[in-house]
């Protein structure tokens, strides 16, 4: 009854706020213009009217557009549907700026989130009041062993992410570096799988290893530079940069000093 | 004390004569000569560190479980030769210093190979009576590279397996022997068996430095027996005439002093400069792999070339006859050395000189080899730079796709307005050279005219 309430709520706002969603940049916010006075729920219906009904429909419906029209991820329509995806998918989403999306062909990327604290808290409650699904889930990365994650990081996750955690190229996108992610986002993802990122079950990866592959991350932040200046941790490519910039510099150089002495012997 | 020296060793091996011919030997006063100089310090340098790094390196792949100081590999599965590079760069004294010395110096010699050739390239320093000095040098750049590609190899850290699958794949696209050939270097179906890691360690330590080292032994006769090239500082200099700083006092110690810089040079980036962590990396396993894996540079174009050849295998009926790899894993490599093998030859065909040439050209007096060698050095690097392509992705966003397509187009076009541009480059500053000469004539004519 109290959903059906907000679906109502939420129609009429899309309505109402559609000309307001519009006339924004489309990397600004949608904000009711009495915050402060909305409830949690109100405030929630608001946001999602003003933000995200427009690719994620009503009542987290999903956007169904016939014909070729792909948004991303390869997603049929404008959105997928909300409804069942809990307030894990919505807390990774929307603490990590990935949405909402000024285009929704865009690849959703790590950006400045522009929603407070409170409005955040809203938007999440009301996506998950849209179905029943995941609540946002409790990693405990001190658990878990920071070696069992670098073997496990390495068979699941580094094919796309890099062996330090530094990102890198699939088809057709780019894969985020995973250092500003928190535990709780980290362990999102593992089980949402944004974008063209697969989604990891319990079954393949458990709760226990999940909280080691978060240990080893957290390790990442800090490599253990015991060479000297890390240059990245990518590997070759900035290697062969400083083999070229630096020392065939420097050497040439030495070249010419040695050669320009020489010349005044003659 | 030097003369003493020399009585000394001339009572008793005779050697005086070779001695004072050897001390005499005259240089020729450019900085550019001593690029080939920095290579062999370097090359100096690697067999220094690398001999020091074999005696505590374990060319084994059999199974062990790492129990040392670094936790993230604390209780994983690793092979002997992983574990012993680890224990190298952690425990060894000096061992990581050592270790990350050895791989700069062997990038840094690539490096100076190339710019070395980029000389005798430009000033046609390879011209008669030096093909066979410059042959020998070409095959000693791709002996490099087989060495550099063996030691990233033999670590067996992640990169080492993941360049050794696409070593593997390349070897099995080579038409009708590709199959048995790999199947003899490697002894089994990738991975490989055991015996491909001695395989990798003796070929690194043992085969190719020694064909490196008599090579490099080879190339300095010739040059001393064919004396080095100048460059023309005055006009009246001719092919005849050698100008420049004996040996002795002279040269050796400014050689001395460069060899000293190299290895000083070495030896910072390998204290201060992170090389290859293979830590980070991890050991290697079969279906494991990281993204952006990449070669040490002087491989970078063969990766590049690998990534721009289109899709397309040569078959008959079901059997590939030339799978895809095979293009830019060893077509291409071995189309850059044939043509920097035939240069010599290929130049003489276009512009006939049977004589003999001590005196350099300036790049500008040879606007068609110039022009040629730019469009040719150019069209490599660009291949090189398209290896590169999914990191500029992830850094400035640039579609790959989109950029292998251009890249596609741009490694020929690109050359070819190169070589236009180059050539006339040259002309225009010969053109200039001559008007310089005729007014420095006229006003020498004037000045005694009204003197």
């Amino acid at each position: 009854m109290r959903r059906a309430r907000i679906a109502i709520a939420a129609t009429l706002l899309v309505l109402a706020l559609a000309a307001v969603a519009y006339a924004q940049l489309p990397s600004g916010i949608a904000r009711p213009d009495n915050e402060q006075n909305l409830s949690t729920q109100e405030l929630g219906a608001q946001l999602y009217a003003g933000n995200c009904a427009s690719c994620h429909g009503i009542a987290g419906r999903g956007v169904a557009v016939p014909g070729a029209t792909r948004g991303a991820g390869n997603i049929k329509g404008q959105g997928p549907s909300l409804v069942g995806v809990g307030a894990q998918a919505a807390h990774l989403y929307l603490t990590t700026g990935f949405m909402p999306l000024s285009n929704p062909h865009e690849q959703p990327w790590r950006s400045r989130v522009l929603f407070n604290r409170r409005e955040l808290a809203s938007l999440i409650q009301y996506v998950a009041s849209l179905g029943k699904g995941p609540p946002i889930p409790h990693p405990r990365p001190e658990t878990g062993d920071v070696s069992e994650g670098m073997h496990l990081f390495t068979s699941h996750c580094a094919g796309c992410h890099q062996v330090a955690a530094e990102g890198g190229y699939v088809t057709d996108a780019r894969v985020p570096l995973i250092k500003e992610d928190t535990p709780t986002q980290i362990a999102e993802a593992v089980r949402v799988g944004p974008y063209l990122m697969p989604k990891f079950s319990k079954k393949y990866i458990s709760d226990r290893q999940l909280n080691s592959i978060i240990a080893y991350l957290q390790a990442t932040k800090q490599p253990r530079d015991i060479g000297g200046w890390g240059i990245g941790h990518i590997g070759p490519v900035p290697e062969g940069m400083v083999t070229w910039f630096i020392a065939a510099v420097a050497l040439i150089a030495l070249c010419v000093l040695i050669g320009e002495r020489l010349r005044g012997t003659v | 004390m030097i003369r003493r020296a020399v009585r000394f060793i001339d009572t008793r091996a005779g050697a005086a004569p070779f001695i004072k011919a050897t001390l005499r030997y005259v240089f020729p006063d450019h900085w550019s000569f001593l690029l080939g100089e920095v290579a062999l310090y370097a090359f100096i340098v690697l067999v220094a560190t690398g001999t020091y790094l074999t005696f505590f390196f374990h060319p084994s792949l059999a199974d062990t479980v790492y129990h040392g100081t670094y936790a993230p590999l604390r209780g994983q599965k690793m092979s002997e030769a992983y574990k012993s590079v680890v224990d190298i760069s952690f425990h060894v004294k000096a061992g990581l210093l050592i270790r990350q010395t050895h791989h700069w110096a062997a990038n840094v010699f690539v490096a100076a190979i190339v710019l070395h050739l980029m000389r005798i390239f430009f000033t046609g320093a390879f011209r008669k009576p030096r093909e066979l000095t410059y042959i020998i040098g070409i095959l000693m750049l791709f002996a490099t590279l087989l060495e550099g590609y063996a030691g990233y190899s033999m670590v067996d850290d992640l990169l080492s397996g993941m360049g050794l699958a696409i070593g593997y794949g390349v070897a099995l696209s080579l038409p009708f022997v590709g199959g048995n050939l790999a199947l003899l270097i490697w002894g089994a179906p990738y991975p490989g068996d055991p015996s491909f890691e001695s395989r990798l360690f003796i070929a690194h330590v043992f085969i190719l430095p020694v064909l490196i080292g008599t090579l490099i032994a080879v190339h300095l006769t010739l040059v001393a027996s064919r004396h080095h090239t100048q460059f023309r500082k005055e006009k009246r200099m001719t092919n005849r005439r050698l100008v420049g700083v004996p040996t002795f006092p002279g040269q050796a110690p400014r050689s001395l002093g460069l060899m000293l810089g190299v290895a000083g040079i070495l030896l910072l980036l390998g204290g201060l400069i992170q090389i290859n962590p293979i830590w980070l990396w991890g050991p290697y396993h079969l279906a494991q792999g990281t993204n952006g894996a990449q070669p040490d540079w002087y491989l970078g174009w063969l990766i590049g070339a690998l990534r721009l050849v289109p899709h397309f295998d040569v078959t008959i009926g079901s059997y590939t006859l030339v799978p895809n790899p095979f293009w830019g894993g060893a077509l291409f490599p071995l189309i850059v050395m044939g043509v920097l093998l035939a240069w010599p030859w290929l130049e003489r065909r276009f512009s006939p000189q049977r004589g003999f040439h001590n005196l350099l050209d300036r790049p500008r007096d040879a606007p068609g080899r110039t022009a040629f060698g730019v469009a040719f050095l150019l069209w490599v690097f660009l291949i090189f730079f398209a290896g590169a392509a999914d990191r500029i992705y992830l850094f400035l966003g640039w579609s790959y796709q989109e950029q292998i397509w251009i890249y596609r187009g741009l490694v020929w076009v690109l050359p070819v307005i190169a070589f236009f541009v180059t050539r006339s480059v040259c002309r225009e500053l010969q053109a200039i050279e001559r008007v310089e000469e005729v007014r420095e004539a006229a006003e020498a004519e004037a000045q005694a005219a009204s003197a």
